[in-house]
């Protein structure tokens, strides 16, 4: 068999519990094809050859001894965001470029507990800022339906590689749509859940009131295998939520019969790409095919998310940051001339531009006499925006919108221009605000370029959403295609 | 002109759990350097922090001591500034919602009266590592075996009006924390230090004047020291015609002065803000009542049930309740002995004196209270007197064996057999006949004398009482 990166990450781990392949042979599988194809994307930072042979030698053994567990013997990646142990960690970074990390995420902990076979990391923007994976030191990744266009951001590399199948799925984190921007953008599947379902443990921290893991696959059935192993309370992250744990895939058949589906105005609104537009009410209207009822909301306070988010994610970034400082570990400069010295051209050299950008952004943000103007003001707002979806789901089960107000753009187009390129957010960030659970789905394609559909749920929902993504992908192909070159 | 002064005193209690306020790794001192600092300690990306428990109920149980109110809802901050023994860049404190709010400590000042000392609020917060600089040539070494170590910061009012009153209010906060043992309250090694805030403002004065802020300050006669240096160094300045301006002093005990460290407007702007990595601390009213219904009987408490039921003047029961191993030491020996008035004299006196001599605290005292209560037991049945149990505790503390042994091996058991002391009465009277006319027509001064010559005769054995009592009945023969 010579096409195992047509199946997904479900039928690659139903042959390895019915003995029909070994996980060695599909590790070897995907290392040639990351060989094979990355020179084009620039998907991986790392690649771990050796870990993963041996990881699949072991997870050969579990199966061979009847171990069950649905992950065991799968290949997958992790954002170079999760620390592993012994292995490069550079969170996109110069800066930690050299960093090995001691110890393991608890996200790639309970991966490997489950026997899944990380062939290695995947690229990224810096330090998780960005959307456009422009600002990773290990250069931009391009995107598979188009080498000249951007893959999304931050989760970019991980994007890409499922998306060209050089990898049956990845980890990814979203900040403020880090997974489902990347995901729209790719053409492939993202879920961000509910704040504090996933540990935050050992993945490196930007916006920590914010942040949070997620799978990013080809299809909801995928995700939600990923999520049964990701999700759980962890005692090392005071912010983790304790909960009993949930079997992601039991929803996934339910019919969507009586389902009410909120469709914001302010995610109709004008700016947004005509063709984009198009395939979202297409997507919608086979819902409503599906049984569904389609309910016009409001989320008045929508348009504030963009400045509050960058008002409250710089600041929480400033302090993150402040740990990478030329001491300990990580990049130091050459010949520090005294401790000012090695602080001001460690970071300064250290760090990209974007990095830098926010870091002074949030500094100022915090700093005496603006606090009150900036940080708590948005802290108020980011109350009133969650209010908003707190009453849109009394009236509706799920939100669906587009994921992102264009298709992928053209590598450089906006890197100049961050405003522009803060703006591709706008319809991902509000749900990190709220802490709310959001996913993005292919719901086709706009000038050949995939259009991603998001879907948000309430509050420990995600049963819900790959629920109702999975029953559309039950009646659509988007999910399944390939961009050309990679087939 | 005259001037007032005036103290505030900012105290570091080093909390007195096993592991740290955010981390597994152990507190305890000394261990060879950053082997007590795990991936969090170290802030390795991606560590986060977890809220030890323990610092929480020891914050509360002080809180309770100092009838402050504990916030049902406390907030952690993050402190931001950069310095090397610091490894997030941040130091994780509470900044707007402290864990305990406004409560006050009662000193005792020298004419016997009490005064109420305002305490602001008491906050938790990690400490940070430590720099050296010394071990080094052209570089500095970081140990960070101390950072994460949990501190109860508390904050007092303006209050003090002296360096005795300081010395005395921070004596006050050591004995109630070790009280509570919630701290070791060991200040060599920084468990309990302070920074004082110190300024002047002539007599009548309503507004206060610059002050200055003298960090680090780790024994009580260095903060009366540093307070003392300081107040003559703000009013020779003011009287010179100069300002005092706002800053950070550093004292430094080798010269016994104080330095400037640095000026208000080189001070950091830290950015407080809330870390989102912890959740606020909740306390609940039921965990209070049970933390309430644990708390040890506190100084003043014992001091009160001192004088109500041994009978002792609020003068030895405040000496004897100034620090929890005191006390115990105290009831140990009551227990014993069953003598309070004896005991009370004994540990007030000779006890302290020799304490005072080595200058060493009654835990470190080379007599135990068990061993010290079988010598008072001796001066009790008669076996030794007062005099020679100072012979005794002496080398006691020498470490020359118990009492008894001391008593047997020396052979100063005392003399009670009537017939060998009054063989011995008898020989002092022959050889000072002339005086014993004197003292048998009415001198009666001369008792003394007679009474002396026995107890040397008898090398201090003889039974002074028994002594007394031969001579006035010779007197009468």
């Amino acid at each position: 068999m010579s096409d195992f990166h047509t199946l997904s990450l479900s039928d690659l781990a139903g042959l390895l519990q019915a003995g029909e392949v070994s996980s060695q042979q599909l590790t070897e599988y995907f290392l040639a094809r990351i060989k094979q194809y990355d020179d084009q994307l620039n998907s991986f930072i790392t690649v771990a050859e050796q870990q993963a042979m041996q990881a699949a030698e072991a997870a050969d053994v579990r199966l061979k001894n009847g171990h069950t567990d649905a992950l065991c013997g799968v290949p997958f990646a992790h954002k170079d965001i999760f620390c592993s142990e012994g292995l490069r960690t550079s969170c996109g970074s110069k800066m930690l470029d050299n960093f090995i990390s001691p110890y393991d995420a608890t996200v790639v902990h309970q991966l490997k507990q489950a026997g899944a076979v990380m062939l290695g990391k995947t690229n990224m923007d810096e330090f998780a800022m960005g959307s456009s994976n422009e600002t990773s030191y290990y250069g931009v990744v391009r995107n598979p339906w188009n080498l000249d266009c951007v893959p999304g951001g931050s989760s970019g590399g991980s994007a890409a590689s499922v998306a060209a199948r050089i990898i049956p799925a990845a980890t990814g984190t979203d900040t403020g749509g880090s997974i489902r921007q990347p995901a729209a953008l790719c053409g492939i599947t993202g879920i961000k859940p509910t704040y504090g379902t996933v540990s935050r443990y050992g993945m490196i921290a930007f916006a920590s009131s914010l942040d949070q893991a997620g799978p990013m696959a080809q299809s909801a059935e995928d995700c939600a295998l990923l999520l049964n192993v990701m999700t759980g309370f962890d005692e090392k992250d005071s912010t983790s939520l304790e909960r009993d744990k949930e079997d992601y895939t039991h929803a996934l058949n339910l019919p969507l019969r009586g389902l009410r589906i909120g469709l914001p105005k302010e995610f109709f609104a004008e700016g947004m790409n005509v063709a984009v537009d198009a395939v979202i009410q297409q997507a919608l209207q086979q819902y409503k095919a599906m049984g569904a009822e389609l309910v016009d909301i409001e989320l008045p306070n929508s348009h504030l998310s963009v400045p509050v988010y960058y008002v409250v994610a710089p600041a929480e970034c400033s302090a993150n940051l402040s740990r990478f400082d030329g001491v300990r570990y990580g990049y130091r400069c050459e010949h520090p001339e005294n401790l000012t010295d090695l602080y001001e051209r460690s970071r300064g050299e250290g760090f990209g531009a974007e990095v830098k950008r926010r870091i002074m952004v949030g500094t100022y943000a915090l700093s005496a006499g603006y606090y009150d103007a900036y940080y708590l003001k948005a802290q108020q707002l980011r109350h009133l925006i969650s209010d908003d979806f707190k009453q849109a789901f009394e009236t509706v089960d799920v939100i669906m919108g587009p994921t992102t107000p264009g298709t992928a753009f053209r590598i450089g187009e906006k890197s100049d221009d961050p405003i522009s390129m803060y703006l591709s957010d706008i319809y991902t960030i509000a749900v990190n605000l709220a802490g709310l659970p959001g996913m993005s789905i292919p719901a086709g394609f706009a000038n050949n370029m995939p259009v991603g559909l998001q879907i948000i749920g309430n509050y420990f929902d995600e049963s819900r959403l790959l629920n109702v993504a999975h029953q559309y992908q039950q009646g659509t192909d988007w999910h399944m295609r390939i961009p050309k070159g990679f087939e | 002109m005259n001037y007032e002064t005036v103290i505030g005193l900012e105290i570091h209690v080093q909390l007195a759990t096993k592991s740290k306020i955010f981390s597994a790794a152990s507190t305890a001192y000394g261990a060879a350097p950053n082997t007590q600092a795990c991936a969090v300690d170290l802030a390795l990306p991606g560590v986060l922090p977890v809220l030890n428990k323990e610092a929480v109920h020891m914050a509360t149980k002080f809180g309770l001591a100092i009838g402050a109110e504990v916030a049902p809802r406390s907030v952690f901050a993050r402190k931001n500034y950069f310095y090397p023994d610091l490894p997030k860049g941040y130091q994780i404190s509470q900044f707007e919602l402290p864990i305990v709010g406004t409560g006050h400590l009662d000193i005792e000042l020298k004419g016997g009266e009490t005064k109420r000392i305002g305490v602001t609020r008491a906050h938790l917060e990690e400490d940070a590592g430590k720099s050296l600089h010394e071990d080094f040539a052209g570089m500095t070494g970081i140990d960070l075996n101390r950072a994460g170590t949990p501190l109860l910061e508390v904050v007092s009012e303006p209050d003090m009006r002296s360096a005795e009153e300081a010395v005395a209010y921070m004596k006050k906060m050591h004995a109630l924390v070790t009280y509570l043992e919630i701290c070791d309250g060991n200040m060599q090694e920084g468990s309990f230090r302070c920074d004082a805030n110190v300024s002047v403002r002539p007599v009548g004065q309503a507004e206060f004047g610059a002050r200055a802020e003298i960090k680090n300050i780790n024994s009580f006669r260095f903060v009366e020291r540093a307070i003392n240096y300081e107040v003559e160094r703000q009013i020779d300045l003011i009287e010179e015609g100069g300002v005092v301006v706002q800053e950070t002093r550093l004292y430094d005990a080798d010269r016994d002065e104080t330095r400037s460290m640095r000026s208000k407007e080189e001070a950091n702007d830290y950015r407080y803000f809330p870390d989102p990595d912890l959740l606020p601390v909740v306390i609940s009213a039921e965990y209070l009542e049970q933390v309430r219904a644990e708390l040890p009987e506190l100084p003043e408490e014992k001091k009160q049930r001192y004088i109500d039921t041994f009978g002792l003047s609020p003068y030895d029961a405040a000496g004897l309740t100034a620090s929890r191993e005191l006390a115990d030491y105290f009831e140990t020996v009551i227990e014993k002995t069953g003598d309070v008035r004896l005991s009370a004299n004994w540990i007030s006196g000779e006890m302290s004196a020799r304490l005072n001599k080595d200058d060493l605290s009654i835990a470190e005292s080379k007599v135990s209270a068990e061993a010290f209560a079988g010598l008072l037991l001796r001066i009790k049945d008669n076996t030794i007197s007062g005099k020679i149990a100072k012979e005794v505790f002496e080398a006691m503390w020498n470490g020359e064996g118990s009492a008894d042994a001391v008593i047997e091996v020396k052979g100063l058991k005392q003399i009670t057999d009537t017939g060998a002391i009054e063989s011995m009465v008898d020989e002092v009277i022959a050889n000072n006949a002339g005086q014993f006319a004197e003292l048998k027509s009415g001198k009666d001064k001369l008792m003394g004398f007679f009474v002396g010559q026995v107890l040397k005769a008898s090398k201090g054995k003889a039974n002074p009482a028994q002594v007394n009592e031969l001579i006035r009945k010779k007197l009468q023969d």
